[in-house]
């Protein structure tokens, strides 16, 4: 177990950036992910890790040594790829044990580490079948498997769910966060999915064109975003964005949304909006402080009335989407509450939990 | 469940439909079967006149008013018994079997440490070095003969079938590593990554995880290069001319025809048992050999 740091790392294929001047420091034990749209970096700042691609400036430390010249077998890591990468001509004890056979561990050791390994993800029935005779979400544990025996300094995930589907995907989850727990061993999970990101992360890395824009932990990206993209991208349904102008309103502010709806701020985020009175903004507010005007989530907020355009059930909600000004926005409701669409519906809108964006630098305010 | 539903809801095909295509597959089955039969009869003909002819005696054969395809005056294991004991017949086979081993295993030396490092080892010029090897596979050995004359007589190897174990790889290596390559490719890079991890170099790497995953590859391989050694004919035809350094292609045609003298009972049979080990490696190995030349031909 070590912890992680990359220091002003650069990734760069001929004239593209791949990835640019990334600074990351993962204390030890920590589960990381990193994550944004395909494209952004996440992956390649990964496999720097691993030593699986050079880096082409800065510095990659684990547990204190500076690595960037050590090839993968020499950095201790242990990593679990999308497609499993298990050897097809191999048992499943053989696939977990074949690092440590390379490594000349005695076999006693090797048979303790693979049974026990076997017992934290319930593979023992399968240590003599073949990877082709397993399923994708038994593939997936003895590829963690692998990863488990070798008891490295860090565990590498990349993207190990997306072959598997929705429901493993969900039981997958819960696996790793519970191998997690027993092991302890510093992990960095590459995703694209931002519901793993939240559910499995101590400290989420948001990552775009190469940059990361916000690190902090999930429940902190997700109420404090500082750009639009995060705010954007973590979330789901995501955050509307409607496009506003700040109106001084007596010693208070309003936001005008359109010529017909406009929304008072709340007092206790007016001295930080003051300054941006009668700039064009960008209003950014979570579908689930849209809601109905009646039960529970009755009390704070605006209220308003807008023709539903399509209205999703969900089952344990329901979720409406209108427009406002041309842009669309959508709104979760209590199925009870919803109206069909078409029809006119009273809505709520909690402004506590509004954000602001400066649409020239995509800051939020 | 999907699929039970699936079923479920599916439209009625109409009966006209379902007699169309009734009839369109049974007029498949009826073609196919027709060719079938067709080139069954066309290919073994010849092998059939070959086990006839070895089975007949000089006399029968040399009796014009017989009808050639059947034996009328019994069979007899003459031209059998005549070729192995009374001429170098095992002398050639003895020496085809050292020639084709020799090239077998120097072959997938050769090409396999080719093609990993072709198809795995980024490195400067190595997808020109491919297609390179490959465009000499184009060049045939009817050209290649007579400058290859001048090299195995130069280091002293002309009228030695150890000349063939020099020559025959020009032939066998590009094809082979060419095969490997596609094959090499088509192994997910993943496995190399996660084998790198785990902590294997780049031989440990090609040993043992390449090689096991490969093998459908490097037994079609084998059998190409198998197959190129034993039927070699101008090579050896040019380079070899005493009966103890003769393979069996050359060996048998040049001891059994003399002048405008055809031992046409023991050419067959000569003929017949040179064919046997590729029969019996083609039985035994061809699906391989098809798994392989697939991936060869899709990836490559």
């Amino acid at each position: 177990m070590a912890e992680v740091a990359l220091r002003n790392v650069v990734k760069r294929y001929d004239d593209v950036v791949a990835v640019s001047n990334v600074n990351l420091d993962i204390p030890n034990q920590e589960f990381v992910v990193l994550v944004g749209p395909s494209g952004c970096g996440k992956s390649t700042t990964l496999r720097m890790i691993a030593g699986l691609e050079e880096i082409t400036g800065g510095e990659i430390s684990i547990g204190g040594e500076v690595v960037n010249d050590l090839p993968p077998k020499d950095r201790d890591i242990a990593m679990v790829f999308q497609n499993y990468a298990l050897y097809p001509h191999m048992t499943v004890a053989e696939n977990m044990s074949f690092g440590l056979k390379l490594r000349k561990f005695p076999k006693e050791e090797i048979k303790a580490r693979v049974d026990n390994a076997a017992r934290i993800l319930d593979i023992s029935e399968l240590l003599e079948r073949r990877p082709k005779q397993l399923s994708g979400g038994q593939r997936q544990r003895v590829a963690m498997g692998r990863a488990i025996v070798r008891n490295p300094k860090v565990f590498l995930f990349d993207e190990p769910l997306s072959n598997l589907d929705a429901k493993l995907r969900v039981q997958m989850r819960t696996e790793i966060k519970r191998v997690h727990q027993q092991v302890k061993t510093t992990t960095v999970y590459v995703t694209h999915d931002q519901v793993e990101a939240m559910t499995l992360a101590d400290r989420v890395v948001v990552m775009n064109g190469g940059k990361i824009e916000q690190i902090g932990s999930p429940n902190d990206l997700y109420h404090h975003p500082r750009t639009r993209f995060v705010a954007g991208f973590i979330g789901s349904p995501a955050m509307n964005f409607i496009p506003a102008k700040l109106e001084a309103n007596g010693s208070g502010l309003r936001l005008r949304l359109s010529d017909r709806l406009s929304f008072v701020v709340p007092e206790a985020r007016t001295t930080r909006y003051r300054g941006y009175v009668g700039k064009d903004v960008i209003f950014g507010l979570r579908p689930e402080h849209i809601t109905e005007t009646r039960g529970a989530n009755g009390g704070a907020g605006q209220e308003f009335s807008t023709a539903l355009d399509v209205v999703e059930p969900m089952g344990m909600e329901t979720m409406v989407f209108f427009r406002i000004g041309g842009t669309e926005v959508c709104g979760r409701v209590e199925p009870t509450a919803a109206k069909g669409a078409g029809e006119t519906m009273q809505l709520r809108a909690n402004l506590d939990h509004m954000h602001l964006i400066d649409p020239a630098t995509n800051a939020v305010l | 469940m999907s699929a039970v539903t699936t079923v479920a809801t599916a439209p009625a095909r109409p009966a006209t439909a379902r007699a169309s295509l009734k009839r369109g597959r049974r007029w498949a089955l009826f073609a196919s079967y027709f060719f079938l039969i067709l080139f069954a009869i066309f290919f073994l003909t010849p092998p059939y006149y070959m086990i006839i002819t070895s089975f007949k005696t000089d006399a029968e054969m040399a009796h014009m008013a017989t009808n050639p395809w059947f034996i009328f005056n019994g069979v007899t294991l003459d031209q059998y018994k005549l070729l192995l004991f009374g001429t170098d017949f095992l002398i050639f086979f003895k020496n085809t079997i050292i020639v084709t081993v020799c090239v077998v295993c120097t072959t997938m030396v050769v090409s396999v440490l080719a093609a990993f490092s072709l198809s795995r080892m980024r490195f400067w010029g190595s997808t020109v070095l491919a297609t390179g090897i490959f465009l000499t596979y184009l060049i045939p050995d009817t050209l290649l003969f007579i400058p290859m004359f001048q090299i195995v007589k130069s280091i002293g190897l002309l009228n030695s079938y150890w000349g063939m174990v020099l020559v025959y790889p020009t032939l066998t290596v590009p094809f082979c590593t060419w095969i490997m390559i596609g094959y090499f490719q088509s192994i997910p890079k993943e496995l190399d990554e996660a084998a790198l991890i785990d902590g294997a170099g780049y031989l440990q790497m090609l040993t043992k995880i390449f090689i096991p995953v490969a093998l459908p590859g490097i037994i079609a391989a084998m059998i190409f290069a198998f197959t190129v050694s034993w039927a070699a004919f101008v090579y050896p035809m040019a380079f070899l001319y005493s009966a103890d350094q003769q393979v069996l292609t050359v060996g048998t045609v040049t001891s059994l025809i003399k002048a405008d003298v055809y031992k046409w009972g023991m050419l067959m049979a000569g003929a017949l048992l040179a064919a046997a080990p590729p029969l019996v490696i083609y039985a035994f190995l061809m699906d391989y050999y098809i798994a392989g030349l697939t991936a060869g031909a899709t990836k490559g």
